[in-house]
Protein backbone atom coordinates (compact mmCIF):
# COMPACT_ATOMS: atom_id res chain seq x y z
CA UNK A 1 0.00 0.00 0.00
CA UNK A 2 0.88 3.51 -0.89
CA UNK A 3 1.11 6.31 1.77
CA UNK A 4 -0.43 10.14 0.79
CA UNK A 5 -0.58 12.83 3.18
CA UNK A 6 -3.33 15.61 1.97
CA UNK A 7 -2.45 18.61 4.27
CA UNK A 8 -5.71 21.24 4.16
CA UNK A 9 -4.78 24.83 3.69
CA UNK A 10 -5.49 24.98 6.92
CA UNK A 11 -3.28 22.44 8.17
CA UNK A 12 -5.89 19.63 8.87
CA UNK A 13 -3.90 16.65 7.92
CA UNK A 14 -5.57 13.57 5.94
CA UNK A 15 -3.93 10.15 5.59
CA UNK A 16 -4.95 7.81 2.85
CA UNK A 17 -3.65 4.62 1.88
CA UNK A 18 -4.35 3.33 -1.56
CA UNK A 19 -3.15 0.94 -4.21
CA UNK A 20 -1.10 1.73 -6.77
CA UNK A 21 -3.01 1.77 -10.19
CA UNK A 22 -5.02 4.90 -9.44
CA UNK A 23 -4.72 8.72 -9.72
CA UNK A 24 -3.91 11.36 -7.02
CA UNK A 25 -6.99 12.35 -7.21
CA UNK A 26 -9.13 8.99 -7.02
CA UNK A 27 -7.05 8.33 -3.66
CA UNK A 28 -8.02 11.84 -2.53
CA UNK A 29 -11.92 11.40 -3.05
CA UNK A 30 -12.02 7.59 -2.50
CA UNK A 31 -10.97 8.14 0.81
CA UNK A 32 -13.18 11.41 1.58
CA UNK A 33 -10.35 14.03 1.63
CA UNK A 34 -12.15 17.43 1.41
CA UNK A 35 -11.27 19.99 -0.76
CA UNK A 36 -10.74 18.28 -4.06
CA UNK A 37 -14.09 18.30 -6.20
CA UNK A 38 -12.96 16.55 -9.24
CA UNK A 39 -15.62 17.73 -11.30
CA UNK A 40 -14.91 16.05 -14.81
CA UNK A 41 -13.93 12.82 -13.13
CA UNK A 42 -10.10 12.92 -14.14
CA UNK A 43 -10.67 14.06 -17.71
CA UNK A 44 -8.11 16.96 -17.48
CA UNK A 45 -10.60 19.42 -18.45
CA UNK A 46 -11.51 20.93 -14.82
CA UNK A 47 -8.82 21.99 -12.82
CA UNK A 48 -11.09 21.51 -9.53
CA UNK A 49 -8.53 18.40 -8.60
CA UNK A 50 -5.84 21.38 -8.00
CA UNK A 51 -3.25 20.52 -5.74
CA UNK A 52 0.48 21.66 -4.46
CA UNK A 53 3.16 19.14 -4.25
CA UNK A 54 5.46 19.51 -1.37
CA UNK A 55 9.09 20.64 -2.51
CA UNK A 56 11.08 16.73 -2.16
CA UNK A 57 8.26 15.36 -4.01
CA UNK A 58 8.35 17.84 -7.18
CA UNK A 59 10.42 15.46 -9.18
CA UNK A 60 8.55 12.65 -8.54
CA UNK A 61 5.19 13.15 -9.57
CA UNK A 62 6.24 13.04 -13.29
CA UNK A 63 6.05 16.15 -15.94
CA UNK A 64 3.01 17.66 -17.04
CA UNK A 65 1.02 17.15 -20.43
CA UNK A 66 0.53 20.20 -22.35
CA UNK A 67 -3.55 20.00 -21.19
CA UNK A 68 -2.58 19.68 -17.99
CA UNK A 69 -0.10 22.72 -18.39
CA UNK A 70 -2.85 24.74 -20.00
CA UNK A 71 -5.96 24.11 -17.58
CA UNK A 72 -3.97 25.33 -14.73
CA UNK A 73 -2.69 28.06 -16.24
CA UNK A 74 -6.14 29.40 -15.93
CA UNK A 75 -6.16 29.27 -12.33
CA UNK A 76 -6.09 32.06 -10.05
CA UNK A 77 -3.90 30.38 -7.67
CA UNK A 78 -1.72 28.75 -9.68
CA UNK A 79 2.13 28.44 -8.22
CA UNK A 80 5.08 26.56 -9.41
CA UNK A 81 4.40 22.93 -7.52
CA UNK A 82 0.57 23.01 -8.97
CA UNK A 83 -0.21 20.32 -10.20
CA UNK A 84 -4.01 18.36 -11.33
CA UNK A 85 -3.81 15.27 -9.24
CA UNK A 86 -5.92 13.54 -11.07
CA UNK A 87 -2.55 13.75 -13.67
CA UNK A 88 -0.54 12.18 -11.18
CA UNK A 89 -0.80 8.10 -10.89
CA UNK A 90 0.18 6.80 -7.57
CA UNK A 91 2.99 4.42 -8.12
CA UNK A 92 5.60 2.54 -5.73
CA UNK A 93 8.00 5.77 -6.16
CA UNK A 94 5.35 7.87 -4.45
CA UNK A 95 4.98 6.17 -0.90
CA UNK A 96 5.19 8.96 1.52
CA UNK A 97 4.14 11.76 -1.03
CA UNK A 98 2.86 15.25 0.26
CA UNK A 99 0.46 17.70 -1.31
CA UNK A 100 -0.97 20.73 0.35
CA UNK A 101 -4.86 21.65 -1.53
CA UNK A 102 -5.95 25.21 -2.11
CA UNK A 103 -8.42 27.06 -0.02
CA UNK A 104 -10.63 27.32 -2.99
CA UNK A 105 -11.20 25.33 -6.39
CA UNK A 106 -11.50 27.12 -8.88
CA UNK B 1 -23.08 34.15 -26.42
CA UNK B 2 -23.30 37.29 -27.56
CA UNK B 3 -23.95 35.51 -31.06
CA UNK B 4 -26.31 33.46 -30.06
CA UNK B 5 -28.07 34.90 -33.24
CA UNK B 6 -30.46 31.79 -34.43
CA UNK B 7 -33.15 31.83 -36.32
CA UNK B 8 -34.24 34.80 -38.71
CA UNK B 9 -37.93 32.29 -39.78
CA UNK B 10 -41.20 33.17 -37.66
CA UNK B 11 -42.46 30.95 -35.26
CA UNK B 12 -45.13 28.94 -37.24
CA UNK B 13 -42.15 28.12 -40.26
CA UNK B 14 -41.67 24.72 -41.76
CA UNK B 15 -38.98 24.17 -40.04
CA UNK B 16 -41.01 23.66 -36.77
CA UNK B 17 -40.81 20.21 -35.13
CA UNK B 18 -43.35 21.18 -32.29
CA UNK B 19 -46.36 18.69 -32.07
CA UNK B 20 -44.21 15.51 -34.00
CA UNK B 21 -43.68 12.49 -33.07
CA UNK B 22 -39.48 11.69 -33.18
CA UNK B 23 -39.89 8.34 -33.91
CA UNK B 24 -42.45 8.73 -36.90
CA UNK B 25 -40.24 10.90 -38.85
CA UNK B 26 -36.92 9.86 -41.01
CA UNK B 27 -33.89 10.26 -38.10
CA UNK B 28 -32.20 12.70 -40.95
CA UNK B 29 -35.24 14.68 -40.65
CA UNK B 30 -34.49 15.86 -36.98
CA UNK B 31 -33.84 19.46 -36.60
CA UNK B 32 -32.38 20.76 -32.84
CA UNK B 33 -31.62 23.50 -33.75
CA UNK B 34 -35.28 25.14 -34.49
CA UNK B 35 -36.59 26.51 -31.23
CA UNK B 36 -39.94 25.32 -31.41
CA UNK B 37 -39.57 22.14 -29.80
CA UNK B 38 -37.35 23.48 -26.85
CA UNK B 39 -40.33 26.59 -26.37
CA UNK B 40 -42.84 23.57 -26.24
CA UNK B 41 -41.33 21.40 -24.16
CA UNK B 42 -41.51 18.95 -26.67
CA UNK B 43 -36.81 17.92 -26.89
CA UNK B 44 -36.41 15.33 -24.81
CA UNK B 45 -37.58 12.51 -27.09
CA UNK B 46 -36.61 14.37 -29.84
CA UNK B 47 -32.78 14.27 -27.63
CA UNK B 48 -33.33 10.71 -26.53
CA UNK B 49 -33.82 9.18 -29.85
CA UNK B 50 -30.56 10.47 -31.20
CA UNK B 51 -29.11 9.52 -28.28
CA UNK B 52 -30.08 6.47 -28.90
CA UNK B 53 -30.03 5.51 -33.14
CA UNK B 54 -27.57 8.42 -34.33
CA UNK B 55 -25.24 9.60 -31.80
CA UNK B 56 -23.62 12.18 -34.02
CA UNK B 57 -26.47 13.35 -36.07
CA UNK B 58 -25.90 15.04 -39.18
CA UNK B 59 -28.71 17.34 -39.96
CA UNK B 60 -28.41 18.30 -43.47
CA UNK B 61 -30.68 21.10 -44.26
CA UNK B 62 -32.08 23.87 -41.76
CA UNK B 63 -32.93 27.14 -41.67
CA UNK B 64 -29.24 27.54 -39.85
CA UNK B 65 -27.49 25.67 -42.88
CA UNK B 66 -26.11 21.80 -42.41
CA UNK B 67 -24.58 21.15 -38.96
CA UNK B 68 -23.66 17.88 -36.49
CA UNK B 69 -24.99 16.78 -32.99
CA UNK B 70 -23.04 15.65 -30.65
CA UNK B 71 -25.66 14.11 -28.08
CA UNK B 72 -23.48 11.71 -25.77
CA UNK B 73 -21.73 12.68 -22.40
CA UNK B 74 -18.30 11.32 -23.51
CA UNK B 75 -18.48 12.71 -26.93
CA UNK B 76 -19.10 16.06 -26.11
CA UNK B 77 -16.21 16.02 -23.35
CA UNK B 78 -14.10 14.81 -26.56
CA UNK B 79 -15.38 17.98 -28.66
CA UNK B 80 -15.09 19.64 -25.36
CA UNK B 81 -11.34 19.10 -24.88
CA UNK B 82 -10.05 19.03 -28.28
CA UNK B 83 -9.78 22.84 -29.42
CA UNK B 84 -6.93 22.09 -31.47
CA UNK B 85 -9.59 20.12 -33.51
CA UNK B 86 -12.67 21.65 -32.74
CA UNK B 87 -12.44 25.52 -32.85
CA UNK B 88 -14.47 28.11 -30.59
CA UNK B 89 -14.10 31.11 -33.80
CA UNK B 90 -15.48 32.16 -35.18
CA UNK B 91 -18.56 32.05 -32.94
CA UNK B 92 -20.07 29.65 -30.32
CA UNK B 93 -23.89 29.80 -31.38
CA UNK B 94 -25.34 28.00 -34.40
CA UNK B 95 -25.42 31.16 -36.33
CA UNK B 96 -22.47 32.94 -38.25
CA UNK B 97 -23.22 36.23 -37.19
CA UNK B 98 -23.14 38.94 -39.84
CA UNK B 99 -19.63 40.70 -40.15
CA UNK B 100 -20.72 43.70 -39.00
CA UNK B 101 -22.82 42.64 -36.19
CA UNK B 102 -20.08 40.49 -34.98
CA UNK B 103 -18.97 41.47 -31.15
CA UNK B 104 -15.43 39.81 -29.79
CA UNK B 105 -15.18 37.93 -26.69
CA UNK B 106 -13.03 35.47 -25.38
CA UNK B 107 -15.42 33.05 -25.85
CA UNK B 108 -15.17 32.78 -29.07
CA UNK B 109 -11.59 32.79 -29.22
CA UNK B 110 -8.57 30.38 -29.31
CA UNK B 111 -5.53 30.05 -27.48
CA UNK B 112 -3.42 31.61 -27.09
CA UNK B 113 -5.78 35.21 -26.58
CA UNK B 114 -8.68 33.42 -25.30
CA UNK B 115 -6.35 32.65 -22.04
CA UNK B 116 -4.86 36.18 -21.97
CA UNK B 117 -8.48 38.07 -21.91
CA UNK B 118 -10.01 35.32 -19.71
CA UNK B 119 -7.05 35.54 -17.13
CA UNK B 120 -7.21 38.93 -16.86
CA UNK B 121 -10.85 39.28 -15.56
CA UNK B 122 -11.65 35.87 -14.07
CA UNK B 123 -10.22 36.99 -10.52
CA UNK B 124 -13.33 39.26 -10.06
CA UNK B 125 -15.59 36.02 -9.94
CA UNK B 126 -13.07 33.51 -8.06
CA UNK B 127 -13.51 31.79 -4.96
CA UNK B 128 -11.16 34.02 -2.92
CA UNK B 129 -13.25 37.57 -4.20
CA UNK B 130 -16.79 35.78 -4.33
CA UNK B 131 -16.20 35.00 -0.48
CA UNK B 132 -15.91 38.81 -0.15
CA UNK B 133 -19.25 39.35 -1.82
CA UNK B 134 -21.27 36.68 0.23
CA UNK B 135 -22.68 39.02 2.78
CA UNK B 136 -23.82 41.88 0.57
CA UNK B 137 -25.69 39.65 -1.91
CA UNK B 138 -26.94 37.33 1.10
CA UNK B 139 -28.54 40.95 2.33
CA UNK B 140 -29.90 41.50 -1.24
CA UNK B 141 -31.08 37.89 -1.37
CA UNK B 142 -32.43 38.52 2.25
CA UNK B 143 -34.94 42.00 1.15
CA UNK B 144 -36.31 40.72 -2.00
CA UNK B 145 -37.22 37.63 -0.07
CA UNK B 146 -38.85 39.93 2.78
CA UNK B 147 -40.50 42.19 0.25
CA UNK B 148 -42.71 39.19 -1.89
CA UNK B 149 -46.32 39.18 -1.25
CA UNK B 150 -47.73 36.08 0.99
CA UNK B 151 -50.46 33.96 -0.31
CA UNK B 152 -51.47 35.86 -3.49
CA UNK B 153 -50.12 34.98 -6.98
CA UNK B 154 -47.43 36.93 -8.67
CA UNK B 155 -44.70 36.16 -11.62
CA UNK B 156 -41.65 33.89 -9.79
CA UNK B 157 -39.65 34.90 -12.88
CA UNK B 158 -39.72 38.61 -12.94
CA UNK B 159 -40.05 39.30 -8.98
CA UNK B 160 -36.88 36.89 -7.76
CA UNK B 161 -34.83 35.44 -10.85
CA UNK B 162 -34.50 38.38 -12.91
CA UNK B 163 -34.37 40.99 -9.85
CA UNK B 164 -32.19 39.09 -7.87
CA UNK B 165 -29.60 38.17 -11.05
CA UNK B 166 -29.84 41.90 -12.06
CA UNK B 167 -28.76 43.27 -8.32
CA UNK B 168 -25.65 40.40 -9.37
CA UNK B 169 -24.26 41.90 -11.89
CA UNK B 170 -24.29 45.69 -10.74
CA UNK B 171 -22.78 44.43 -8.12
CA UNK B 172 -19.80 42.92 -10.06
CA UNK B 173 -19.48 45.77 -12.91
CA UNK B 174 -20.28 48.67 -9.75
CA UNK B 175 -22.66 49.83 -11.93
CA UNK B 176 -25.05 52.70 -11.28
CA UNK B 177 -27.81 50.41 -9.38
CA UNK B 178 -30.72 52.51 -10.56
CA UNK B 179 -30.40 51.68 -14.10
CA UNK B 180 -29.82 48.19 -13.13
CA UNK B 181 -32.92 47.03 -15.66
CA UNK B 182 -30.58 48.51 -18.43
CA UNK B 183 -28.46 45.28 -17.97
CA UNK B 184 -31.35 43.17 -18.21
CA UNK B 185 -32.53 44.63 -21.28
CA UNK B 186 -29.47 44.56 -23.18
CA UNK B 187 -28.57 40.81 -22.33
CA UNK B 188 -32.32 40.20 -23.82
CA UNK B 189 -31.88 41.87 -26.48
CA UNK B 190 -27.81 40.33 -27.28
CA UNK B 191 -29.35 36.72 -27.56
CA UNK B 192 -32.89 37.48 -28.55
CA UNK B 193 -33.94 35.55 -32.32
CA UNK B 194 -35.55 38.72 -34.48
CA UNK B 195 -39.16 38.31 -34.71
CA UNK B 196 -39.06 35.85 -31.37
CA UNK B 197 -40.82 39.25 -29.27
CA UNK B 198 -38.29 41.44 -28.50
CA UNK B 199 -36.64 42.70 -30.78
CA UNK B 200 -37.96 42.88 -34.69
CA UNK B 201 -34.25 42.97 -36.60
CA UNK B 202 -30.70 43.10 -36.68
CA UNK B 203 -30.66 46.81 -36.84
CA UNK B 204 -32.64 47.11 -33.36
CA UNK B 205 -29.92 44.58 -31.98
CA UNK B 206 -27.19 46.91 -33.10
CA UNK B 207 -28.78 49.79 -31.76
CA UNK B 208 -29.22 48.96 -28.28
CA UNK B 209 -25.81 47.30 -28.47
CA UNK B 210 -24.56 50.74 -29.31
CA UNK B 211 -26.05 52.16 -26.65
CA UNK B 212 -25.23 49.93 -24.37
CA UNK B 213 -21.10 50.63 -25.59
CA UNK B 214 -21.88 53.96 -24.98
CA UNK B 215 -23.34 53.76 -21.40
CA UNK B 216 -19.84 51.38 -20.45
CA UNK B 217 -17.48 53.57 -22.37
CA UNK B 218 -18.39 56.46 -20.03
CA UNK B 219 -17.92 54.05 -17.01
CA UNK B 220 -14.70 52.70 -18.43
CA UNK B 221 -13.48 56.64 -18.92
CA UNK B 222 -14.61 57.20 -14.95
CA UNK B 223 -12.68 54.18 -13.43
CA UNK B 224 -9.41 54.31 -15.83
CA UNK B 225 -8.70 57.71 -13.84
CA UNK B 226 -9.32 56.54 -10.80
CA UNK B 227 -6.87 53.81 -8.64
CA UNK B 228 -7.30 49.89 -9.91
CA UNK B 229 -10.97 48.52 -8.06
CA UNK B 230 -12.19 45.12 -7.84
CA UNK B 231 -15.02 45.61 -10.08
CA UNK B 232 -14.67 44.28 -13.59
CA UNK B 233 -14.65 47.45 -15.58
CA UNK B 234 -12.27 48.95 -13.51
CA UNK B 235 -10.11 45.33 -14.26
CA UNK B 236 -10.75 45.66 -17.85
CA UNK B 237 -9.43 49.44 -18.10
CA UNK B 238 -6.73 48.76 -16.26
CA UNK B 239 -5.55 45.23 -16.56
CA UNK B 240 -2.49 44.52 -19.25
CA UNK B 241 -4.08 42.53 -21.74
CA UNK B 242 -7.16 44.28 -22.00
CA UNK B 243 -6.71 48.01 -21.46
CA UNK B 244 -5.97 49.04 -25.12
CA UNK B 245 -8.38 46.70 -26.47
CA UNK B 246 -10.67 48.18 -29.49
CA UNK B 247 -14.11 49.18 -28.67
CA UNK B 248 -16.11 46.57 -30.22
CA UNK B 249 -14.03 43.76 -28.09
CA UNK B 250 -14.85 45.69 -24.75
CA UNK B 251 -18.49 45.40 -25.52
CA UNK B 252 -17.80 41.63 -26.51
CA UNK B 253 -16.51 41.15 -23.36
CA UNK B 254 -19.44 43.22 -21.11
CA UNK B 255 -22.07 41.19 -23.05
CA UNK B 256 -20.29 38.30 -22.58
CA UNK B 257 -20.49 38.77 -18.57
CA UNK B 258 -23.37 40.09 -18.76
CA UNK B 259 -25.18 37.37 -20.53
CA UNK B 260 -23.29 34.89 -18.83
CA UNK B 261 -24.18 35.96 -15.54
CA UNK B 262 -27.48 36.75 -16.21
CA UNK B 263 -30.06 34.20 -18.18
CA UNK B 264 -28.01 31.33 -16.98
CA UNK B 265 -28.84 32.08 -13.52
CA UNK B 266 -32.11 33.37 -13.53
CA UNK B 267 -33.46 30.47 -15.11
CA UNK B 268 -31.53 27.79 -13.05
CA UNK B 269 -33.39 30.12 -10.25
CA UNK B 270 -36.59 29.32 -11.96
CA UNK B 271 -35.95 25.76 -13.08
CA UNK B 272 -35.15 25.09 -9.06
CA UNK B 273 -38.68 25.70 -8.17
CA UNK B 274 -40.22 24.21 -11.09
CA UNK B 275 -38.24 20.70 -10.02
CA UNK B 276 -38.98 20.29 -6.84
CA UNK B 277 -42.69 21.34 -7.57
CA UNK B 278 -42.60 18.15 -9.81
CA UNK B 279 -41.01 16.33 -6.97
CA UNK B 280 -42.87 16.55 -4.26
CA UNK B 281 -40.31 13.85 -2.34
CA UNK B 282 -37.48 15.66 -3.12
CA UNK B 283 -38.85 18.69 -1.50
CA UNK B 284 -40.06 17.01 1.79
CA UNK B 285 -36.00 15.73 1.59
CA UNK B 286 -35.22 19.31 1.19
CA UNK B 287 -37.28 20.41 4.54
CA UNK B 288 -35.75 17.91 6.49
CA UNK B 289 -32.48 18.74 5.72
CA UNK B 290 -30.95 22.25 4.66
CA UNK B 291 -27.80 20.64 4.31
CA UNK B 292 -28.67 19.50 0.87
CA UNK B 293 -28.46 22.32 -0.60
CA UNK B 294 -25.17 22.71 -1.90
CA UNK B 295 -25.79 19.08 -3.56
CA UNK B 296 -29.13 20.08 -5.01
CA UNK B 297 -27.42 23.45 -6.59
CA UNK B 298 -25.55 21.02 -9.19
CA UNK B 299 -28.18 18.81 -9.36
CA UNK B 300 -30.59 22.13 -10.74
CA UNK B 301 -27.96 23.25 -13.30
CA UNK B 302 -27.87 19.64 -14.49
CA UNK B 303 -31.15 19.23 -14.71
CA UNK B 304 -31.73 22.66 -16.38
CA UNK B 305 -28.67 22.63 -18.30
CA UNK B 306 -29.13 26.87 -18.73
CA UNK B 307 -27.38 26.52 -21.85
CA UNK B 308 -28.65 24.06 -24.61
CA UNK B 309 -25.21 23.43 -26.74
CA UNK B 310 -22.19 25.20 -27.23
CA UNK B 311 -21.01 24.77 -31.62
CA UNK B 312 -17.51 24.53 -32.45
CA UNK B 313 -16.33 24.39 -36.19
CA UNK B 314 -14.23 22.08 -37.26
CA UNK B 315 -10.71 23.03 -38.07
CA UNK B 316 -9.59 19.95 -40.00
CA UNK B 317 -11.17 16.87 -41.06
CA UNK B 318 -11.95 14.63 -38.57
CA UNK B 319 -14.05 11.00 -37.38
CA UNK B 320 -16.10 11.11 -34.25
CA UNK B 321 -17.95 7.87 -33.79
CA UNK B 322 -17.53 6.68 -37.18
CA UNK B 323 -18.54 10.07 -38.61
CA UNK B 324 -16.32 11.81 -41.36
CA UNK B 325 -16.34 15.49 -40.18
CA UNK B 326 -14.98 17.77 -42.55
CA UNK B 327 -13.30 20.94 -41.51
CA UNK B 328 -15.75 24.00 -41.42
CA UNK B 329 -18.51 22.21 -40.09
CA UNK B 330 -20.56 23.09 -37.32
CA UNK B 331 -20.61 20.72 -34.44
CA UNK B 332 -23.19 21.07 -31.75
CA UNK B 333 -22.38 20.11 -28.55
CA UNK B 334 -26.03 19.10 -27.25
CA UNK B 335 -25.20 19.60 -23.37
CA UNK B 336 -29.11 19.21 -23.15
CA UNK B 337 -28.83 15.60 -24.30
CA UNK B 338 -25.45 14.44 -22.61
CA UNK B 339 -27.07 15.23 -19.10
CA UNK B 340 -29.51 13.30 -19.50
CA UNK B 341 -27.00 10.05 -21.06
CA UNK B 342 -28.02 6.97 -19.25
CA UNK B 343 -24.52 5.75 -19.97
CA UNK B 344 -22.85 8.25 -17.76
CA UNK B 345 -25.42 9.38 -15.74
CA UNK B 346 -27.81 7.22 -12.92
CA UNK B 347 -31.51 7.79 -13.94
CA UNK B 348 -31.04 10.68 -15.58
CA UNK B 349 -34.32 12.01 -16.15
CA UNK B 350 -34.89 12.11 -12.49
CA UNK B 351 -34.51 15.08 -10.35
CA UNK B 352 -33.30 13.80 -7.13
CA UNK B 353 -31.48 16.62 -4.59
CA UNK B 354 -29.21 13.82 -2.71
CA UNK B 355 -27.51 12.41 -6.32
CA UNK B 356 -24.41 10.94 -5.45
CA UNK B 357 -21.68 12.96 -7.53
CA UNK B 358 -23.70 15.51 -8.79
CA UNK B 359 -21.51 17.91 -9.43
CA UNK B 360 -20.29 15.59 -12.67
CA UNK B 361 -22.37 17.52 -15.25
CA UNK B 362 -21.78 18.69 -18.64
CA UNK B 363 -24.14 22.24 -17.80
CA UNK B 364 -20.77 24.38 -17.81
CA UNK B 365 -18.78 22.72 -20.11
CA UNK B 366 -15.39 21.13 -19.50
CA UNK B 367 -11.64 22.11 -21.13
CA UNK B 368 -10.64 25.70 -21.13
CA UNK B 369 -13.86 27.46 -22.11
CA UNK B 370 -15.39 25.57 -18.87
CA UNK B 371 -17.64 28.40 -17.66
CA UNK B 372 -15.88 31.09 -16.05
CA UNK B 373 -18.83 31.92 -13.55
CA UNK B 374 -19.72 28.34 -12.23
CA UNK B 375 -18.73 29.29 -8.43
CA UNK B 376 -20.32 32.76 -8.23
CA UNK B 377 -23.70 31.05 -10.06
CA UNK B 378 -23.06 28.03 -7.28
CA UNK B 379 -23.02 30.76 -4.48
CA UNK B 380 -26.42 32.34 -5.60
CA UNK B 381 -28.50 29.76 -6.10
CA UNK B 382 -27.33 28.52 -2.74
CA UNK B 383 -27.54 31.95 -0.65
CA UNK B 384 -31.65 31.81 -2.66
CA UNK B 385 -32.40 28.52 -1.16
CA UNK B 386 -30.90 28.85 1.92
CA UNK B 387 -32.95 31.82 2.10
CA UNK B 388 -35.90 30.44 0.95
CA UNK B 389 -35.87 27.50 3.58
CA UNK B 390 -36.05 30.21 5.64
CA UNK B 391 -38.96 31.78 5.25
CA UNK B 392 -40.92 29.71 3.47
CA UNK B 393 -42.88 26.14 3.68
CA UNK B 394 -43.31 25.74 -0.31
CA UNK B 395 -42.83 27.87 -3.43
CA UNK B 396 -46.13 26.62 -5.09
CA UNK B 397 -46.46 26.87 -8.52
CA UNK B 398 -49.40 27.49 -9.95
CA UNK B 399 -49.72 27.56 -13.92
CA UNK B 400 -47.96 26.47 -16.76
CA UNK B 401 -44.15 28.51 -16.97
CA UNK B 402 -43.82 30.44 -20.23
CA UNK B 403 -40.76 28.57 -21.57
CA UNK B 404 -38.15 30.85 -24.05
CA UNK B 405 -37.98 30.72 -27.93
CA UNK B 406 -34.05 29.80 -28.26
CA UNK B 407 -33.10 26.21 -28.42
CA UNK B 408 -29.73 28.07 -27.01
CA UNK B 409 -30.85 29.67 -24.00
CA UNK B 410 -32.85 27.44 -22.14
CA UNK B 411 -35.28 28.90 -19.71
CA UNK B 412 -38.99 30.79 -18.81
CA UNK B 413 -40.37 34.05 -19.44
CA UNK B 414 -42.94 33.61 -16.37
CA UNK B 415 -43.81 31.44 -13.75
CA UNK B 416 -47.06 31.88 -11.56
CA UNK B 417 -46.38 31.10 -7.94
CA UNK B 418 -48.29 31.37 -4.40
CA UNK B 419 -45.83 31.54 -1.19
CA UNK B 420 -46.52 30.07 1.65
CA UNK B 421 -44.97 30.70 5.07
CA UNK B 422 -43.03 28.50 7.51
CA UNK B 423 -45.93 26.66 9.77
C1 LIG C 1 -25.91 28.14 -13.95
C2 LIG C 1 -25.33 29.16 -14.50
C3 LIG C 1 -24.38 29.09 -15.68
C4 LIG C 1 -24.27 28.16 -16.68
C5 LIG C 1 -25.09 26.89 -16.86
C6 LIG C 1 -23.20 28.58 -17.55
C7 LIG C 1 -22.78 27.87 -18.68
C8 LIG C 1 -21.62 28.14 -19.38
C9 LIG C 1 -21.04 27.30 -20.39
C10 LIG C 1 -21.63 26.00 -20.89
C11 LIG C 1 -19.89 27.86 -20.82
C12 LIG C 1 -18.90 27.25 -21.79
C13 LIG C 1 -18.72 27.95 -23.06
C14 LIG C 1 -17.97 27.12 -24.08
O1 LIG C 1 -17.51 26.01 -23.81
O2 LIG C 1 -17.87 27.58 -25.22
C15 LIG C 1 -19.77 29.10 -20.10
C16 LIG C 1 -18.75 30.00 -20.28
C17 LIG C 1 -18.71 31.22 -19.64
N1 LIG C 1 -19.53 31.67 -18.63
FE1 LIG C 1 -21.03 30.67 -17.79
N2 LIG C 1 -22.69 29.75 -17.09
C18 LIG C 1 -23.37 30.10 -15.94
C19 LIG C 1 -23.15 31.20 -15.14
C20 LIG C 1 -22.24 32.19 -15.41
C21 LIG C 1 -22.06 33.37 -14.62
C22 LIG C 1 -22.81 33.72 -13.34
C23 LIG C 1 -21.11 34.11 -15.24
C24 LIG C 1 -20.66 35.46 -14.74
C25 LIG C 1 -19.52 35.94 -14.75
C26 LIG C 1 -20.66 33.36 -16.42
C27 LIG C 1 -19.67 33.75 -17.31
C28 LIG C 1 -19.13 32.94 -18.28
C29 LIG C 1 -18.01 33.32 -19.11
C30 LIG C 1 -17.27 34.63 -19.05
C31 LIG C 1 -17.74 32.25 -19.97
C32 LIG C 1 -16.66 32.14 -21.03
C33 LIG C 1 -15.53 31.31 -20.54
C34 LIG C 1 -14.48 31.04 -21.59
O3 LIG C 1 -14.75 31.07 -22.79
O4 LIG C 1 -13.34 30.81 -21.19
N3 LIG C 1 -21.37 32.20 -16.47
N4 LIG C 1 -20.82 29.25 -19.22
S1 LIG D 1 -10.55 16.02 -12.09
FE1 LIG D 1 -10.96 17.54 -13.57
S2 LIG D 1 -8.97 18.23 -14.04
FE2 LIG D 1 -8.59 16.70 -12.58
Amino acid sequence: MINILFIEHDGTKHHVEVKTGGSVMQAAVSNGVPGIDADCGGACSCATCHVYVSEEWRNKVGTMEPTEEAMLGLSTDRKDNSRLSCQISVTDELDGLVLTTPEFQF
Amino acid sequence: MSEAVEHQDSKQSKWSMVGKDPYAMPIEDIDLAHPGIWQANEFLPFLQRLRQEDPVHYCKESAVGPYWSVMKYKDIMEVDTSPDIYSSEPTIGIVDSFEQFTLPSFISMDPPKHDEQRTVVQGVVAPANLKNLEGLIRQRVSKIMDELPLGEEFDWVKQVSIELTTQMLATLFDFPFEDRYKLTHWSDVATAIPGGGVIDNQEQRWQAMQECLAYFTRLWNERINKEPGNDLISMLAHGEATKNMPPMEYLGNIILLIVGGNDTTRNSITGGVIALNENPDEYDKLRHDHGLIRNMVSEIIRWQTPLAYMRRTARVDTVLRGKQIKAGDKVIMWYASGNRDEEVIDRPNDFWIDRPNARHHLSFGFGLHRCMGNRLAEMQLRIVWEEIMQRFHKVEVVGEPERIYSSFVKGYSSLPVVLHPLK
